[in-house]
Order: structure tokens, then sequence, then C-alpha cells
């Protein structure tokens, strides 16, 4: 028998090891362009339609949850490798982005006009590169249950539940006359760090100011709204569900809460977390009238490998034609103002919220919506402030020691 | 003279063909597990944002001086790792010791079992966590349900420090006992039957003898999985970010309650962007988990075997 040297087999296997582990993927001569979104954006059918005119495009997407989906592009940017041709950047983090602009590709502002002046600058770094096409604003309103308000014998007639709360004051005064008469239950709202989330959207000024410094321990505006939300918590009306956890979800069909605070976007994951309340909801306007809370931009990363073809697509996405369409679909808020005026947008009912008229509450919205300016980590001061009030809730801590410490946790974000 | 040199290829072949085998390891490791190892060691010494490295100044130890020094959330995350760590390693060993002798008996389908206590170790680790997250609901988790029948109040799972510790700990002890318990099994099943005829005729109980020959006799099978058990605690990671996954996940619960060592670390390099300070964390939990193995060792080593 002959003796194969074991030495050549086993310097083999080791080359084989390290060879498959860089091996590429094989293509069927499209160009395949992906895309990293959190949520829902309602672009399926806008894909669809896409590669019908585009044969030569295949897309593919790629959803994670809203703080997975950043962390990952944050890593992947780090490495310079693995990140989606497209990236979609909430709000929350479009700053920290931002001031690193040479990540991204540098995007042309012959289409400036389309949007909004504060959604365009939003995505623009300090030395005036644009990172990011708007996609959606937030937009402020508020979701409530017909049939729970009808069950406590609050009226349920939209207008009529609009002129219940012309102020948070009178919303917390209507929520305390809701659970006096509720059923078994159900609480007046989700959870303190959702009202939070919108009293703050209407606030002139945030957790920054233009200055990058974070202000929102001495935000006087914010501290009211906090003192009268842990009011409302103290008083019974939360259910404690952090918004966007499975707990959250899971209330949404137990009838756990009556109202939510709802920018545009929150409709879309009220439909896809609970179909079976269709035509329970309806929607009326926000107490303090206007306000933001949300909205997204989508980034071309320079590390991808079609990045011209990825650029035309998210044009064509963030298109006002194209967000017109995501508006019927999804319901998402254009960031196009030219849109507010189309009767297609304007007058748009939604069956699921009782027909209510979104197109005429979210684009009144929009118009009276005055842009806060948001600073570079505001979304980890979001989730300070949501965990403060979360401790309030839990009954960890008072609303006073609750709110140093938070004061406490952000300032630690600056150094 | 053929000859004389095909003879002396094979003893060069037997010689130094092991290295050779064990080679593609070490290669692997050298790239995958030394380099970012030492990388990680340069990082920690920099102040350096993950998107900007090109911006990283060198800060010597100042990481490690402001997180041992003035970071009570570093040494908050230590605590919680180490509480959990107590948590889940004692009850994995000694759940995992009574499963091994139950499965050492003549049982019906024994494969069957067998294979079985290891599906949850094989079970992805999210599925897992999502699963005991909802069992563990403060509204409509299982669990609550279960207190309430029996007349006990309902706990809010993820608010409290002992719940939401105890919650995690569960996670980890069903995912990891079965595992365990098939290396016992494998050993226990080496152990001669005479020894046990002998214990017999001398009036030992069953109790006794589990006590005196099978936990002795395992000893080093008790070592290898008390300092497997606490290298992974000491990396545990995905349990408490999927405990309560919302906006604030990294943080570990609203006042940090269940946010271990691992996922303080996360938090500082994926939320705050601050590469050099979480680097700086994962030496410190390197050192640390060389220390704690340490002392489980000495613990575990401390089985009678006379």
């Amino acid at each position: 028998m002959k003796r194969t040297p074991t030495l050549v087999g086993a310097g083999l296997l080791a080359a084989a090891l390290v060879a498959t582990a860089c091996s590429g993927g094989a293509s069927d001569g499209k160009t395949r362009i992906t895309i990293g979104l959190f949520g829902n954006f309602g672009y399926q059918q806008l894909f669809e339609e896409y590669e019908k005119a585009h044969p030569d495009v295949d897309i593919t997407d790629r959803t994670a949850s809203y703080s997975d989906h950043h962390k990952n592009l944050a890593a992947h940017l780090a490495t310079n490798n693995g990140a989606a041709d497209i990236e979609a950047v909430d709000v929350g983090y479009i700053n920290q982005f931002k001031a690193n602009p040479g990540q991204f590709v540098e995007l042309k502002s012959d289409v400036k006009d389309r949007w909004l002046d504060w959604k365009w600058e939003g995505s623009l770094s300090k030395d005036g590169k644009q990172i990011g096409y708007g996609t959606d604003i937030g937009g402020l309103a508020i979701c409530y249950r017909r049939d729970l308000f009808e069950a406590a014998g609050l009226p349920s007639d939209r207008d009529q539940v609009s002129a219940l709360w012309p102020t948070w004051e009178q919303f917390m005064a209507t929520g305390k006359q809701f659970a006096a008469k509720a059923p078994a239950g159900a609480k007046f709202f989700d959870g303190g760090p959702t009202v939070l989330n919108a009293i703050v959207g209407q606030a002139p000024t945030g957790y920054y100011d233009k200055s990058d410094k974070i202000v929102v321990g001495d935000n006087a505006e914010i501290r009211k709204g906090w003192n009268l939300v842990a009011q409302g918590v103290a008083d019974g009306l939360s259910a404690g569900l952090l918004h966007s956890t499975p707990q959250w979800n899971t209330g949404f069909k137990q009838g756990q809460f009556a109202t939510l605070a709802c920018p545009a976007w929150m409709m879309a994951k009220i439909k896809d977390q609970a179909p079976d309340t269709a035509g329970k909801w309806d929607l009326a306007a926000v107490p303090g009238g206007g306000g933001n809370w949300g909205g997204s931009y989508l980034t071309v990363p320079k590390q991808g490998k079609n990045v011209d073809k990825a650029v035309a697509l998210a044009a064509w996405l963030t298109d006002p034609e194209q967000q017109a369409k995501v508006f019927a679909s999804a319901g998402l808020l254009p960031s196009a103002p030219k849109l507010y005026s189309e009767e297609s947008v304007a007058k748009k009912q939604d069956p699921f919220f009782n027909n209510a008229p979104v197109g005429k509450v979210f684009t009144d919205a929009a118009r009276a919506l005055k842009p806060q300016y948001q600073g570079p980590k505001a979304g980890d001061v979001q989730t300070e402030l949501g965990n403060a009030m979360q401790r309030v809730e839990q009954g960890k801590q008072s609303p006073d020691e609750s709110w140093n410490q938070f004061v406490g946790d952000v300032k630690r974000l600056e150094d | 003279m053929k000859t004389d040199w095909r003879e002396r290829r094979h003893r060069w072949d037997i010689r130094y063909a092991p290295y050779a085998y064990i080679a593609p390891y070490f290669l692997l490791f050298a790239v995958f597990g030394l380099f970012p190892l030492l990388y990680t060691a340069w990082v920690s010494l920099q102040d350096r944002n993950l998107l900007d490295g090109d911006a990283a100044t060198f800060i010597g130890v100042d990481n490690y001086v402001q997180l041992l020094t003035a970071d009570p959330y570093f040494w908050n995350a230590m605590g919680n790792t180490l509480s959990l760590w107590l948590l889940t390693t004692v009850p994995q060993i000694l759940f995992a010791l009574g499963i091994a002798q139950l499965l050492n008996r003549r049982l019906r389908g024994r494969t069957f079992f067998r294979m079985g206590v290891l599906l949850p170790n094989i079970t992805s680790v999210a599925a897992v966590t999502i699963i005991f997250a909802q069992l563990f609901g403060r509204d409509f988790g299982l669990i609550n349900w279960g207190l309430e029948l029996f007349g006990a109040g309902r706990i809010d799972w993820q608010a409290g420090t002992g719940s939401s510790h105890t919650a995690i700990a569960a996670m980890v002890v069903w995912r990891w006992t079965g595992y365990h318990a098939l290396i016992f099994l494998a050993s226990m099943q080496a152990i001669p039957t005479s020894v046990y005829e002998a214990a017999r005729l001398d009036g030992a109980s069953a109790w006794q003898q589990f006590w005196r020959i099978t936990v002795p006799m395992l000893r080093p099978q008790i070592i290898f999985s008390t300092v497997i058990a606490t290298a992974g605690n000491m990396r545990l990671l995905a349990e408490p970010l999927l405990f309560n996954p919302g906006a604030g996940a990294a943080t570990g619960g609203s006042d940090r309650q269940f946010q271990t060592a691992a996922l303080y670390l996360y938090e500082q390099g994926f939320s705050k962007f601050d590469f050099g300070y979480a680097s700086a964390i994962a030496w410190l939990l390197v050192i640390a988990t060389v220390l704690i193995t340490g002392l489980s060792y000495l613990a575990a080593r401390r089985i009678r075997t006379d």
C-alpha cells in the first residue's frame, strides 16, 4: 500500500478551510439591489413596479427592528462591509450618521424642491453634504378605540373626541373620566413613554439646542410634560406598556388601552399588529396641536457595489409620486409638501380607522408642524427618557428621583 | 538508498504531521481569535468613534480608569453578571447531575430521551428567549397565570432585579442543562459497576452511592462543565437583550436591572458608538472571565475523591 504523505493532506485541509471562508455568491445577470428597512415602509408594491420597469434590477429587502437595524448599520459602516445598497435611517439616528458623511454617497441637490425645507436640512451634514432622501414625516394625532370610549360613557365621534382635549391637561382629565367607568383591563393610554414622546415632539426645543448641547434637563416645557404624564400614571391611566415590545403588541390584541399617540407611521403598526381590531379605531386631533415624532431617510452607503443604481432607486422611491402611493397603501405621511393639496392625499379616508379623514388630519398636522432640531444622540436621549418614565410606571422610583437620574444619564451621553 | 529516503520521510511524517493537523485550528484562532483580541486591546487605549476610525486619538489607560473608578453602570453590569452566574451555573450542574442519573437507568427508548435532552441546546437562542419572554409576560404570561391560579400575585418579571434575573437564568438553565447532562451521562457509564456492587454489599443507600461514588467520580467532568458554563455566562448577551426588546433593549431594563457586562459593552459600542470604551469593557471582561473561571475551577476541585 502506498503511504500518502499525511503532511500534504493536512496542509490541503487547512488551505481548503481558509478558501471556503471567502467564496462569493453567483448572480443571474441582474443587478441585485438590497435595501435595509425597519418597520413598515409600504414599499412592497413599489419594488414590483420598479422591477417591471427595470428588468435588469432585482430588489431584495431586509427588515429588522428599529434598534437592531440602526446598530447593524453602524457596525457595517464601521467595518466597511455588509451594508445594504440602500439603508433607511430614522430621524433619531440621522444626526449620528450625518456626522460622518464620508461613509455615504453624496446625493445630488437637483431634486431638493421635493421636500419640506426642514426635512431636507435634517439629513444635511455640517459641511453641506446631503446623505439622505426624505421618506415620511411623523405628524401627530391620537388614535383611539371607539368601542372602549363608548363602553366608558364617553363620546365616540371623532370631532367630539377632539373637542375633549385641546390641551394635554384636558387629555388627562378625560382619562380620569374614562378610568371611572372603563371596562375591566382597559387603561386610558398604552404607556407613559409614548405619551411623553408626543409632548416632547411639540416643544419648540427638544433634547438639544442648535449648538448640539443637550438641554433637556433644563427644558421647562418637557419637565412640565413629564410631571403631567407622571401624574397620569399615578392616577392609573397607563397600561404600563413600552411601545414596540411584544407586550405592547399583545396589548393591541387584548384591548389594554383606549388611546395611543399616533404619528402617521404608527397607524401602519396598529394594522400590522392587530388586524382584528379593524373598524374599532378612530383618529382624533392631538392635544396641543401639531408636533412631530419620527420619520425617515433613505441613504446610500459608499461601500455598496451598485451605488449608481441604488441612488436612482432611492430617488425614485422618495419621488412625490411614490410617496403618494405609500400614503395610500400604508398611510405614511409624505415629506413632499406639494402632495398636501392633492386630492388623492388630502381626501384620503381609512376604513381601518372607521373611515377617518387621515389625509386631512395629517396634512393639517404637517402644515402646523414646526420642525424641532434633533441633536446627534437624539435616539439615545429618547431611550433614556423612556426608561425614566418606565421606572416611574414600574413603581421603582418617584417622578423626581427618576427625573434626576435621567438628567445624570443624558449628561453621560455628552462626554 | 531509496528505501533510506522513504524511511526518513516516514519518520518525519510521523513526527510532524500531527502539528500540521492541528494547525488549521491555530491558524483560524490566530486570525479570528488572537488578532481581534490584540486589536481590541489597541482600540481600548483610544478615544474612538465606531463610525470614524480616522479621528481616533490615543489616550492610554483613560478608558480603564474611567470604567473602574467613575462608572457605576459598569459595576452594576458586573454585579448583574455575577448574580446571573450564581443563578445559572449552580442549578445547571445540579439539574444535569440529576438528569444524567435518571438517564443512566434502563429505560424504554433510552436513545430518544438521551437525544431529547440535547434539543433545547440546538434550538436558536433567539427563539428560546422570545418564547420565554412570553411565558414571563406580565399581563398574559403563562407563569403569572399559574401563580394567580395558586393564589399568588402577578409578578412584573422585567421590572424587578431578582425577578428579571430569575427569568433570564431560567432560559440559560433550560438551554444548557441537557448539554451538561449528556457529558455527565457519558462518564457515568464509564464508572465500573463493581464499585457500586461493593458499596451495596456494605449497605450504602442509592442516595449515598450517588453522592459518595458517582459525583466524586465525575469530578473532571464537573470541573469542565463549570468552566464552560462560567465562560458562557460571562458573555451573556442575547437573553437579556431579547428579554425586553424595544427601543431601550440595550439598557437591559428601565433601571439597567438586567444589563449584563456583555450587554453594557454592546450598548457602549453600538448605541453610543464609543468603540474605545467598549473595547476596554471587552478586555476587563476577559480578565474577569479568567479570574472567575479560575475561582470556579478551584471550587469544583474541592469535590472529595476519597
